[in-house]
C-alpha cells in the first residue's frame, strides 16, 4: 500500500535541465507548437494592424502639415481627435455620415430582418406553396454582391442632376425621377434591403426550423391562445436568433461601401463608410483611422451588447433531440396571395435586377431604351472608337479579361490559404481544448468579425503603405488583396475547421500516434482525409465571398491589381453603364456557379452554412 | 518478454489529482488488469504508460529502456514507445478499409511489401476476418471492428499491449466470447499487458495479476484469488464482488478463554493470530460462503426472506435476522417467496476483521 503523497517536487524552473526537458516536450506536441504559430501569424495580421491605426490616429502624419507649420510627422497629438469629434469639421466628417450610417442601418436592419422574418415563417411554418423553389431562390440576393441591386436601381431611376446617361424611367415615360428617388438615403435603404432581406430569412429560417411545435400546442393545452403562444413561447425561444440577426445586419450595414457609394457620393450624400474612402483619397488618413476606430467601437458595442442580453438564453434554444415535430399553419384562402406575395419579392429582389443589367449591357447608346438599339457588342465586339471610349467587349478587353483572372485568381488563393488555416487553427484549437492557448487562438481568429470591412481596409492601408524591414510597402500589390481577403474570412473559416476537428475523435490520431505513425503522416492520412468535407465546402464558400468583395477591398485597389468588383465600380463612375451591366452578370454567373457547386459538395446544406459567413 | 516499470507517478490536472502516487511492476509477459471505479486514475496510467499523457514526476520504463524520467528530462514520444493500444472506441479509421487499417503502421515502418503482406494475413487469419479485408469499418458488426482492432494490434508484433476499456462497447454475450478470445491472444502474443477496466469480471476472469485503484492511489494488488478472499481494506471489501459483501459490526467479548466478536445474533470467533487493538470492529462474510437449510439445525440462525431473484445458474436472496439486514448467493435456482424462513451457517474461515477506524484487514 502506497502512502499518499500529494506535493510535486519539480526541478527548478530555469535549471538546464529543465529548459532542455521543457524543449523536449515542446517538441512533442504538434498542436501546442502550431498553436503558437498560428497565434504569431494572427497577431500580426489581425492585431498589429489594429494598434497600428490606433498609433498613427495618435500621431502627426504627413498631410497634417499642411494644417499646422509646426507639427513633427510622427509625434503624439490629439489633433485628429479633435478635427473628428470637436472641431469645426466635425459635422460633416463624423456626425453627419454617422446619422445617415445610423439611420440606413435602422431602416434596413427593420425592413430587412422584418421582411425577412415573414418569410421564414411563411415557408417554413406554413402551407405554401412552392416552398422548394421560393427556398432556392430567395437567397440569391444574398450570394450577389449587395450592390448590384445599386447598379439595377441606377439603370432604372438615374436622371439628369449628374449629367450623362438618362434612366430606363426617363427613357420609356419621358419625366426625370424626382433627386429623392434617384439618390441618396431612400434609394439606399431600399437597395440594401432587398439584399439584407435574405441574410434575415436565412438566420430566422433556421432558427423557426428548430423550434419543436409541441413546446407551443403545449402552450394551447394550457390554455393559451394564438398570441399569448406567440409572446410567451416562440418570440422568446426565436429571441437569440433574432438578436443576432439584428445586430449583425446592422454592423453590415454600418460598414458596406458599394451601395452607399454608387447611389449617394453623386449627390454628396455620405455615410461611415463612404467617408473614410472619402478622407483617404483626400490624403487625410488621420481623419479615416478615427473614424475606422469609431466604427469599430461601435460594432464591438453591439456585439457585446447582443450577447450580454441575449448570449446566455442560447442554450435552451437549439434542439431537444427528440418529441420533435413541425406542424404546418394551413392558411386556408390566404394561400395564393401569400404565394404571390413571396413571387413577387422573388421577382423584385432576383429577377428584375438581372433583367433590367441585361437590358444595359445591350443597349448601345447609353440611356436609349429601345428595342431598335439592343447590340452584342459590349459582350463580343472588337473595340469601336466611337463606341465607349472604344472599350472592347468583355471578351476582347484585356482589362477586362485580366480583372476576371486576377479576381479568379484572389478566390483561389483566398480558398487555398483559409482552407489551409482553417484546419491548421482547428486542429491547434481542438487537441488543446482546455488550454489558454486554445482559448486565445479562438478569440483571435474571431477578431477579424468585429472589424467592419471597410475598417478593416483602412487598417491594412496604414499598415503596409510603407515597408516593414523585409516586407516590402505591400499597397497596391495582389498579395495584400489575398492577406486581407484571408484574414477577413478567417472568423468562418476557423469555425469550419473547428467544427470538422471536432468530428475528428481523439483516440483516431492517438491511436495512430501509438503505431509510430509521425505528425506530417497523421495529418496526410488521417485528419486531411477525414475533414476534407467540411473544409472544401468552407473553401468554395471563401471563393464566392471573396469574388464579391468590395467594401473589404475598394480601398486597396490599384490599376495593377484590378478584379472585377472594383472594375465594376470604375465603369459606372466613368458612366460606361453597359460594360458594369455586362460584367455583374458575368460575376454574378461565376458567383452562382460555385454556389451550386457547393450545393452539390455539402448535399444541399451549402446555403444554410453561407450565413455564418 | 520485457516488464514495465513506473516508479512514484503522479500526475495533477490542475489542482485534482489523477493519479497520487504509483508504483508498479508489470512483470515479463503478464496479464495485469487495473481496476477501479470511474475517475481512480486507471485510464491516466495507461496514457501515461502509452505516453499520450504526461506524468509530473517519477520515472516509466518498457524492458530496460527509461521512457519517462521527470528528474532525468526524459520524455519519448508515444510513436517512439513501440506498444500496442486498443481503445475502448476502437479508433478504426473510418475512410480506410480494414486492410489498409492494419498495414498503415507498417508501411510506415519500412517493411518489405512481402512482409506487410504476411503479417496482414497472419493477423486476418487469427480473428478470422479474412474475408473483411477490403471492407469498410462502417459495414462491419461491433465485433467485428473490435477483432480488426485486435488484428492490428497483432500485426504490429509489439512487445507490449495496452488495453483501454476494450470490451465495454459489446453486448454481454459478445463480451464474454471476445473475453476468451483476448486471453488467447495474450497467451499465443507473450505480451507484457495491461488492461484497463471497471468491470470486476473482466478483471477477475482474464488477469495474472490485478491492481485496484480508488481516487488515484493503489488499494490492493494480487493475484484475482487474493483479492476476492483477501481484501486488504474495507474499499476492496465492498467493492470486489457481486452481489455486495456483508458487513457486520460488533463488540469483541472474552467467552471461554476466546476471542468472540459478538454482533447480536450473529457471533464470529476471533482468530487466535489477531489481536484486536480496538473494542469492536467489522467483520465480512461473502455471500456465496454462507449455507443455507429449509429446517432447524444445532446453532444454525434462523432468517426471513424479504426478496428472491433466480438469475438461472444462482439465486440472490435478500433476508434479515432479528437483528440484522443479509445477502445470499446459491448456485441454484431457487423457488421460495418472501416470508419464508430459512437457517444459515456461516463457515468461519472466510470471515474477514477489519479495524474501525484505519478500515484495513487486520489478518495478515
Amino acid at each position: 500500500m502506497a502512502t499518499p503523497q500529494t506535493n510535486i517536487a519539480k526541478p527548478p524552473l530555469l535549471s538546464g535541465r529543465n529548459l532542455y526537458y521543457q524543449f523536449y516536450r515542446l517538441s512533442n506536441k504538434p498542436e501546442l507548437i502550431l498553436g503558437v504559430l498560428c497565434l504569431g501569424i494572427l497577431g500580426i495580421l489581425v492585431l498589429i494592424p489594429l494598434f497600428e491605426i490606433i498609433k498613427d490616429s495618435l500621431t502627426y502624419q504627413p498631410y497634417d502639415t499642411a494644417y499646422r507649420p509646426e507639427a513633427v510627422v510622427g509625434t503624439f497629438t490629439l489633433f485628429h481627435l479633435e478635427r473628428v469629434f470637436t472641431g469645426p469639421l466635425s459635422y460633416a466628417l463624423l456626425y453627419k455620415p454617422l446619422m445617415n450610417s445610423i439611420a440606413i442601418g435602422f431602416f434596413v436592419t427593420l425592413i430587412g430582418v422584418g421582411v425577412g422574418t415573414g418569410l421564414a415563417w411563411l415557408l417554413v411554418r406554413t402551407n405554401i406553396k412552392y416552398k422548394g423553389v421560393f427556398g432556392a431562390l430567395i437567397v440569391i440576393p444574398y450570394m450577389m454582391p449587395s450592390w448590384v441591386l445599386a447598379l439595377a436601381w441606377l439603370s432604372l431611376f438615374k436622371n439628369d442632376r449628374i449629367g450623362g446617361s438618362e434612366g430606363m424611367f426617363t427613357s420609356l415615360f419621358g419625366a426625370q425621377p424626382p433627386d429623392w428617388v434617384s439618390y441618396g438615403f431612400f434609394p439606399i435603404v431600399i437597395c440594401l434591403s432587398l439584399h439584407y432581406y435574405a441574410y434575415g430569412y436565412l438566420l430566422m429560417s433556421g432558427a423557426l426550423a428548430t423550434v419543436d411545435s409541441e413546446l407551443e400546442e403545449a402552450g394551447a393545452i394550457c390554455g393559451m391562445n394564438r398570441r399569448q403562444r406567440f409572446w410567451r413561447i416562440t418570440l422568446p425561444l426565436l429571441l437569440p436568433a433574432l438578436g443576432s440577426a439584428i445586430v449583425m445586419t446592422f454592423i453590415r450595414i454600418l460598414g458596406t461601401f458599394g451601395t452607399p457609394a454608387l447611389l449617394g457620393l453623386p449627390v454628396r450624400f455620405f455615410t461611415f463608410s463612404t467617408q473614410i474612402y472619402a478622407s483617404l483619397n483626400a490624403r487625410n488618413s488621420g481623419d479615416a483611422y478615427v473614424l475606422a476606430l469609431v466604427l469599430i467601437v461601435m460594432a464591438i458595442t453591439f456585439i457585446w451588447t447582443n450577447n450580454r442580453i441575449i448570449g446566455i438564453r442560447k442554450s435552451f434554444v437549439t434542439l431537444t433531440g427528440k418529441g420533435f415535430r413541425q406542424r404546418e399553419i394551413d392558411l386556408g384562402v390566404w394561400v395564393w396571395p401569400a404565394t404571390l406575395l413571396v413571387a413577387s419579392f422573388v421577382v423584385m429582389s432576383v429577377a428584375l435586377p438581372m433583367l433590367i443589367l441585361l437590358w444595359e449591357s445591350l443597349i448601345i447608346t447609353p440611356g436609349s431604351y429601345t428595342l431598335e438599339g439592343l447590340t452584342s457588342h459590349f459582350w463580343f465586339g472588337e473595340g469601336d472608337p466611337d463606341i465607349a471610349y472604344g472599350e472592347p467587349g468583355i471578351i476582347h478587353s484585356p482589362g477586362i479579361l485580366t480583372s476576371l483572372w486576377n479576381s479568379i485568381k484572389l478566390g483561389v488563393c483566398a480558398a487555398l490559404i483559409n482552407g489551409l488555416m482553417g484546419l491548421l487553427i482547428g486542429y491547434a484549437a481542438v487537441r488543446g481544448r482546455g488550454t489558454l492557448l486554445s482559448k486565445w487562438l479562438e478569440g483571435v481568429a474571431f477578431a477579424p468579425y468585429i472589424f467592419p470591412s471597410i475598417a478593416l481596409g483602412a487598417i491594412y492601408i496604414g499598415m503596409f503603405s510603407t515597408s516593414y524591414g523585409p516586407v516590402p510597402a505591400l499597397y497596391g500589390t495582389f498579395t495584400i488583396l489575398v492577406m486581407i481577403t484571408v484574414v477577413k474570412n478567417l472568423p468562418f473559416t476557423s469555425r469550419t475547421g473547428i467544427a470538422a476537428m471536432l468530428q475528428i475523435d481523439k483516440s483516431l490520431e492517438e491511436t495512430a500516434r501509438v503505431q509510430g505513425i509521425g505528425w506530417f503522416r497523421r495529418m496526410a492520412q488521417i485528419i486531411i482525409p477525414m475533414s476534407t468535407s467540411g473544409l472544401v465546402a468552407g473553401m468554395l464558400l471563401t471563393f464566392i465571398t471573396a469574388m464579391r468583395e468590395l467594401s473589404l477591398i475598394i480601398l486597396l485597389l490599384s490599376p495593377t491589381n484590378m478584379v472585377l468588383t472594383g472594375l465594376i465600380f470604375n465603369y459606372n463612375e466613368q458612366d460606361m453603364t453597359q460594360h458594369s451591366g455586362a460584367v455583374t452578370l458575368l460575376l454574378v454567373m461565376i458567383i452562382v456557379g460555385a454556389n451550386l457547386l457547393v450545393r452539390v459538395l455539402s448535399g444541399g446544406q451549402g446555403l444554410s452554412s453561407l450565413k455564418s459567413g | 518478454m520485457e516488464k514495465i516499470e513506473l516508479t512514484g507517478i503522479q500526475k495533477f490536472y490542475g489542482k485534482e489529482p489523477a493519479v497520487r502516487h504509483l508504483d508498479l511492476t508489470v512483470e515479463p509477459g503478464t496479464f495485469l488488469t487495473i481496476l477501479g471505479p470511474s475517475g481512480c486514475g486507471k485510464t491516466t496510467t495507461l496514457r501515461a504508460i502509452a505516453g499520450l499523457e504526461e506524468p509530473d514526476t517519477g520515472e516509466i520504463r518498457l524492458g530496460d529502456r527509461v521512457v519517462f524520467s521527470r528528474d532525468q528530462g526524459i520524455i519519448v514520444p508515444p510513436e517512439n514507445r513501440n506498444l500496442g493500444l486498443i481503445f475502448q472506441s476502437y479508433a478504426l479509421w473510418p475512410h480506410m478499409t480494414v486492410e489498409r487499417n492494419i498495414t498503415l503502421a507498417l508501411k510506415e515502418q519500412k517493411l518489405t511489401s512481402s512482409k506487410v503482406l504476411s503479417r496482414l494475413e497472419n493477423a486476418l487469419d487469427m480473428v478470422q476476418l479474412s474475408e473483411y479485408r477490403h471492407r469498410y469499418p462502417s459495414e462491419l458488426s461491433g465485433g467485428q471492428q473490435q477483432r480488426v482492432a485486435v488484428a492490428r494490434l497483432i500485426a504490429l508484433r509489439s512487445q507490449f499491449l495496452l488495453m483501454d476499456e476494450p470490451l465495454s462497447n459489446l453486448d454481454a454475450k459478445l463480451r464474454t466470447e471476445m473475453r476468451a478470445e483476448l486471453k488467447r491472444l495474450h497467451r499465443d502474443l507473450e505480451a507484457t499487458t495491461v488492461y484497463v477496466t471497471h468491470d470486476q469480471i473482466e478483471a477477475l476472469t482474464l488477469s495474472d495479476m490485478v491492481v485496484v485503484m480508488n481516487e488515484g492511489l493503489v488499494m490492493q494488488q494480487g493475484t484475482p484469488y487474493d483479492i476476492y478472499h483477501h481484501p486488504s481494506n474495507m474499499f476492496m471489501a465492498e467493492f470486489i464482488g457481486d452481489p455486495k459483501i456483508n458487513k457486520f459490526t460488533g463488540d469483541v467479548k472474552e467467552n471461554a478463554g476466546k476471542l468472540v466478536l459478538d454482533c447480536g445474533d450473529f457471533k464470529f470467533e476471533i482468530p487466535e493470530q489477531l489481536t484486536p487493538k480496538t473494542s469492536n470492529l467489522i467483520a465480512t462474510v461473502r455471500p456465496e460462503t454462507i449455507k443455507i437449510s429449509n429446517e432447524e439445525q444445532e446453532g444454525w440462525i434462523k432468517i426471513e426472506l424479504e426478496s428472491v431473484q433466480p438469475t438461472g445458474a444462482t439465486t440472490i436472496m435478500q433476508a434479515h435476522s432479528e437483528n440484522t439486514a443479509l445477502t445470499l448467493l446459491q448456485p441454484e435456482f431457487i423457488r421460495m417467496d418472501a416470508g419464508d424462513l430459512l437457517w444459515i451457517d456461516v463457515d468461519a474461515h472466510t470471515v474477514n476483521f477489519f479495524d474501525p477506524e484505519t478500515e484495513q484487514n487486520l489478518l495478515p
